[in-house]
């Protein structure tokens, strides 16, 4: 799960364009602060003959005020203040009509993410894994399920935030493949940190068997385990908060489990996705992210094992 | 036959008046990247290393110091080899998922929690 969250190395359009924006700003103070620290020190260590006045009314010095602290600067803020209106502007909205819309719910502290449907094709419905298709822009909507939150993928965009009761649209575009990690951006509550998102960029080829493969509902488990855990996950408090498509289970307060396996990690980047965590997981989740909202459930040994044989067939 | 193969090969070294049990083939430090990737840590906490917090299942300080395992079987080399290997083989039932930990790195395992007095 080493994924770094760099900010000045852009891996699409709209990261890419923030990025030269992010450098310039770096190299503009970088040299003010050095430029203005030398004078300052030079001022101090001159010499001053005991004739002059400190300030010469007329001449070299005045023209140092002049050009260094006005004119120097007003060219410099002027060209900063265009080329950040002109970031924004570029950054603002996709270049053409958006390949695709996702819905992008921030829960705490948790994302869920929708495709919607269209025709007969169902709804999909995942966590905190965003997959999209290289070098199409995707439009993200972005709501909340109940505080602010901010939706951030360095590498692809900057910040937006997601304010309940307000639709705020963002924009990504991954010129790669490859998995880009992001974190909620605003502080939110107890596990603010463990609410990791994962942007999976892939040929359109494969996004198109992922979206296909996650449109599918389960069908009944053939081994006798797992056919056992489904009646754990359907008898226990499980069902209350998830949904499992193709069961009865049509929780929606915790995230949709329905292609649990196909996710790279639990709980919103708080465990990779193994049998021994997913198991754990189950077993003392309020140990694991405490504050989180499913609470320790109850169980057996032997059902927890049921559960976890059971949870595995969702692929 | 288990109990009998346990007896022939765990042996303890004397080491500076210290005890230290020797797990045959087992190395600690693989054993540590081993305990982070199939996820004991989600369920033990387990000394040294930063991850392993979990509270479903039983601390594991002080380990090569227990008498037996999971209150079954004698705490010697190769019980707990084969208890991370197929915890469900020694106690049916227990809350200890089968991992399906290879042979190798249940050795490798073993040998880190044998380093823990
Ligand atoms: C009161 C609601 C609630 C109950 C009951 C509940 N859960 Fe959860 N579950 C959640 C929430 C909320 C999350 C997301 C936690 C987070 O990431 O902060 C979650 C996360 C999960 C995840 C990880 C999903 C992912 O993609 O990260 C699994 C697996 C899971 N629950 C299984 C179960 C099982 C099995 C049971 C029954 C023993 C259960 N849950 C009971 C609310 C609940
Ligand atoms: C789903 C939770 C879970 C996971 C994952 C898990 N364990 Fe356990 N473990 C338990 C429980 C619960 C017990 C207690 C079993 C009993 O007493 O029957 C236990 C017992 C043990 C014991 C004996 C402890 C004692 O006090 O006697 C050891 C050693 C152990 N586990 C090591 C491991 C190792 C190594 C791993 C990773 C390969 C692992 N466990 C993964 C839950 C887990
Ligand atoms: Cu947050």
């Amino acid at each position: 799960m080493n994924w770094p969250l760099a900010i000045l190395t852009g891996a699409g359009p709209v990261a890419s364009a923030q990025a030269k924006l992010g450098w310039w700003l770096l190299v503009v103070s970088v040299v003010v602060v050095v430029v203005v620290t030398v004078l300052v020190l030079a001022g101090g260590f001159r010499r001053h003959s005991n004739e002059t006045s400190m300030v010469e009314r007329e001449g070299a010095g005045v023209r140092w005020v002049v050009v260094g602290g006005m004119i120097v600067p007003a060219i410099v803020l002027t060209l900063t203040f265009a080329f950040t209106i002109a970031t924004e502007n570029a950054t603002a909205a996709p270049p053409k009509v958006a390949g695709m819309t996702v819905d992008v719910i921030g829960h705490r502290w948790w994302w869920e993410v929708r495709y919607a449907g269209g025709g007969s094709a169902p709804t999909v419905i995942t966590a905190n894994e965003i997959h999209v298709p290289v070098g199409i822009p995707v439009r993200l909507e972005l709501t909340s399920a109940d505080v602010i939150h901010s939706f951030w993928i360095p590498r692809l965009a900057g910040k937006t935030d997601v304010v309940p009761g307000q639709r705020n649209v963002a924009w990504i575009q991954a010129d790669k493949p490859g998995i880009y990690r992001g974190a909620c951006a605003e502080y939110c509550g107890l596990q603010h940190s463990n609410m990791a998102a994962f942007v999976v960029a892939e040929s359109p080829a494969q996004f198109e068997q992922w979206t296909n493969a996650q449109r599918d509902t389960v069908r009944a488990p053939s081994d006798s385990d797992a056919a056992r855990g489904l009646v754990v996950f359907q008898k226990s408090s499980c069902m209350a908060c998830h949904t499992i498509r193709g069961t009865s289970a049509v929780g929606r307060i915790g995230p949709d489990l329905t292609h649990l396996v196909s996710r790279m990690t639990i709980a919103a980047g708080s465990l990779e996705n193994t049998r021994g965590n997913l198991a754990g997981w189950i077993a003392n989740p309020q140990s694991i992210k405490p504050g989180n909202d499913m609470p320790t459930t109850p169980l057996r040994g032997s059902e927890l094992q049921a559960l976890v044989a059971y949870l595995e067939t969702l692929k | 036959m288990l109990f009998v193969f346990a007896l022939t090969s765990g042996c303890r070294e004397a080491s500076g008046g210290e005890e230290h049990v020797a797990v045959a083939g087992g190395d600690p430090d693989r054993g540590r990247t081993a305990i982070a990737t199939f996820g004991c840590g989600s369920c033990h906490t387990i000394p040294g290393i930063a991850t392993a917090k979990g509270t479903a299942g039983p601390p594991l300080f002080f380990w090569s110091k227990r008498t037996f395992i999971a209150g079954e079987v004698p705490n010697t080399p190769d019980f707990l080899v084969r208890w991370i290997e197929v915890p469900q083989a020694i106690e049916p039932g227990t809350a200890m998922p089968n991992l399906g930990v290879p042979e190798g790195d249940a050795r490798d395992i073993a040998a880190y929690l044998y380093t823990l007095r």
